[in-house]
């Protein structure tokens, strides 16, 4: 029983890491750039979840909704103030503007909200027991499960089946030939962000759902391991980072029950360098044979 | 300018040499400011870890620049160096009084464990590429973080001893040190109760060696090497270049600084937790490298001690200061690498140059 407790709390983790590993790969696919500062538009939506129940009042599945929303139009301004002017420069300049992105939401955030915790109030209380009360599930946990389920299905169907979809695949593959085809690249790349921000903001309202301390920094360890997981799954793949997030909160899970509390994360990166060593592209990741 | 003309020295050269009397001068210039009581409480206080942030910022333009890898974890080289640093000097005390002669120890120390670290993981990671490369060395980078957490160190008169305390449940009494017995290194909590041993004079002699060291290092025969990888790995190659040997050659050289940096940094404070060398300090060696020029020792310098007094200097702006410096960054970011922004400067500078030249004939 205990074992299925530690599963299910580790698929819960790890579906908040998947949708945000998703955001992550998304803009990696399209505009072939790390986005550091996603970690912080998840803190960003936490704190916009959390005013909108606290301070309006909202219910909160509205509240999902406003921090979605607000997330979405952050994300479109990032991408076009910072990333947008950059799209020719190197990948090491774009990733410092990211980094400087990321500064700038966290002590924003610190300004704004103040630098102490926030306890956020649980969209969903209560656990489901079952055999004998032996198993407890909270009912968060059950959520956060089905949502990246739901998430990952319609992001598979959005990608494959709808005209905007395939604009990205088609950007993903080859940004020149995309033009010439007709597509908009930058609007592309805009709807991408729109995307994985909003995506960011459902895993920030999730996260602190479970973990339920809210400060400017939060979104920063949650995001480096859902880009682990993002990297685990093989970089620019939308199953992958299914995969890599759900892994990454198993073991992670795992590793806090039976290993040692301390070491969790060493245990998590440590797999995911034997992954690499393994399979260079991560698990579902396309090797790319470079031509001469 | 006739003598630039003269000098067989390309730009980059002259550059690099100029570095030498530049630092010394700011060395000296800053030595007599401070001995006639110019500077603040905060400054002093500021001297030995910008010199500390210089070494570990021309040690990542090796990495990053000349080498052309993107490390992300580059403080978990200096953690190393700062603990062992900080254990070797600390159990010394007794056998080498001597201040100045147990900080070359310490930093030598703490320069070969670093240097061990990073041939241990430059082994796998030197295999990948790009992004992965990047990723993994994010990866070591936490994983010795929550490695040094984990320590539990302590010195008495028979030697070392030490606990890993992964369970979470050891203290320092678990140590069983005899009397007289002192903890260095307590966990989480780090490095308490350090004797500090550092000066500003030693940061100048590190940083003096570092640039001595790397700049040799690139016009050796071994950093041409190391250039012709980064600037085509497959034509280097297929001119019989070792890529796993030139790359682990110029990496552990990279660490090796790195470490030398930590353990001065690491015996400039009281007391000193892995905390420090997060990913946070990884990013901020990075900033430095990029805004002071991929392959630019000087400009890495001089990024490093604007940027690493520039909060400082903002104090006055209170909590608006983090926020200025990340606007500065982004926007110092976007003026040097956006092509419109970049046009605009071209077409100034041909114009200048001309007319230089059209002055001197």
């Amino acid at each position: 029983m205990e074992f299925l407790s530690y599963l299910i709390s580790g698929l819960s983790l790890g579906s908040v890491y998947a949708i945000i590993a998703l955001g992550y790969t998304m803009v990696y696919g399209i505009a072939k750039m790390l986005n550091f500062a996603h970690g912080d538009v998840i803190m960003v939506g936490g704190y916009i979840s959390y005013i909108a129940v606290t301070r309006a009042g909202l219910p909160g599945w509205l509240s999902v909704i406003v921090a979605m929303a607000v997330c979405t139009v952050l994300g479109v301004i990032i991408e076009g103030l910072a990333y947008r002017p950059l799209r020719s420069a190197t990948s090491l300049a774009v990733l410092i503007t990211a980094i400087g992105v990321s500064y700038f939401l966290q002590n924003a955030a610190l300004l704004i909200w103040g630098a102490n915790f926030k306890t956020y109030p649980s969209l969903i209380s209560g656990t489901l027991k079952l055999f004998d009360n032996k198993l407890s599930i909270p009912y968060v946990a059950m959520l956060t499960i089905v949502v990246c389920i739901l998430i990952m299905v319609g992001l598979t169907l959005f990608t494959s089946k709808t005209k905007m979809g395939k604009a990205m695949r088609a950007c993903s593959e080859d940004k020149g030939a995309a033009q010439l085809m007709g597509i908009n690249v930058n609007k592309t790349i805009s709807v991408t962000f729109a995307i994985g921000s909003a995506l960011a903001a459902i895993a920030g309202v999730l996260l602190c759902s479970s973990f339920p301390t809210l400060k400017p920094t939060t979104g920063s360890m949650p995001g480096i391991k859902a880009f682990t997981a993002a990297v685990f799954g093989g970089i620019g793949s939308i199953p992958g980072a299914f995969l890599g997030g759900l892994l990454l909160g198993i073991i992670e899970s795992f590793a806090k029950a039976y290993i040692s509390t301390q070491l969790a994360n060493t245990i998590v990166f440590a797999v995911l360098i034997v992954v690499l060593l393994v399979r260079p592209a991560g698990l579902l990741g396309k090797y790319v044979p470079e031509k001469v | 300018m006739n003598f630039l003309k003269k000098s067989k020295l390309s730009t980059s050269a002259l550059r690099d040499y100029c570095s030498f009397p530049l630092v010394t001068v700011v060395f000296v210039l800053i030595t007599i400011l401070n001995n006639s009581g110019k500077l603040n409480k905060s400054m002093q206080g500021l001297l030995v870890p910008v010199c500390c942030y210089i070494v570990m910022a021309i040690s990542l333009n090796l990495t990053v620049g000349i080498m052309g890898e993107l490390s992300l974890g580059h403080a978990g080289f200096m953690s190393l160096g700062a603990f062992t640093g900080v254990v070797t000097s600390q159990s010394l005390i007794g056998s080498v009084p001597n201040d100045t002669l147990r900080l070359v120890i310490a930093i030598a120390v703490g320069a070969l464990v670093a240097a061990f670290g990073g041939f241990l993981i430059g082994l796998p990671v030197l295999r990948l590429r790009g992004d992965y490369l990047a990723i993994v060395t994010l990866a070591f980078g936490e994983i010795i973080m929550d490695i040094v957490n984990c320590l539990i160190v302590g010195h008495d008169e028979n030697g070392l001893h030490l606990i890993f305390n992964f369970t979470g449940e050891k203290t320092v009494a678990d140590l069983n040190l005899a009397e007289g017995g002192t903890a260095i290194i307590k966990g989480a909590q780090g490095a308490v109760g350090t004797k500090t041993i550092a000066s500003f004079a030693a940061g100048f002699i590190l940083i003096m060696i570092t640039l001595f060291v790397v700049l040799n290092f690139i016009r050796s025969r071994t950093g041409r090497a190391v250039l012709a990888l980064r600037d085509n790995r497959i034509a280097a190659e297929s001119m019989g270049v070792n890529v796993m040997k030139y790359k682990m050659i110029a990496f552990v050289l990279s660490t090796t600084l790195a470490g030398m940096a930590g353990a001065l940094y690491g015996l400039n404070f009281n007391m000193i937790s892995a905390d420090k060398f997060n990913f946070n300090t990884s990013i901020l060696v990075l900033v430095f490298v990029v805004l002071g020029g991929l392959g630019n020792m000087l400009g890495s310098i001089i990024a490093a001690t604007i940027l690493y007094i520039l909060p400082e200097a903002l104090r006055g702006l209170a909590d608006y200061r983090m926020l200025m410096y990340a606007i500065v960054l982004i926007v110092v970011m976007l003026a040097t690498n956006n092509p419109k922004v970049k046009n605009l400067f071209m077409k100034i500078i041909p114009k200048r140059k001309s007319k230089e030249g059209g002055a001197a004939q």
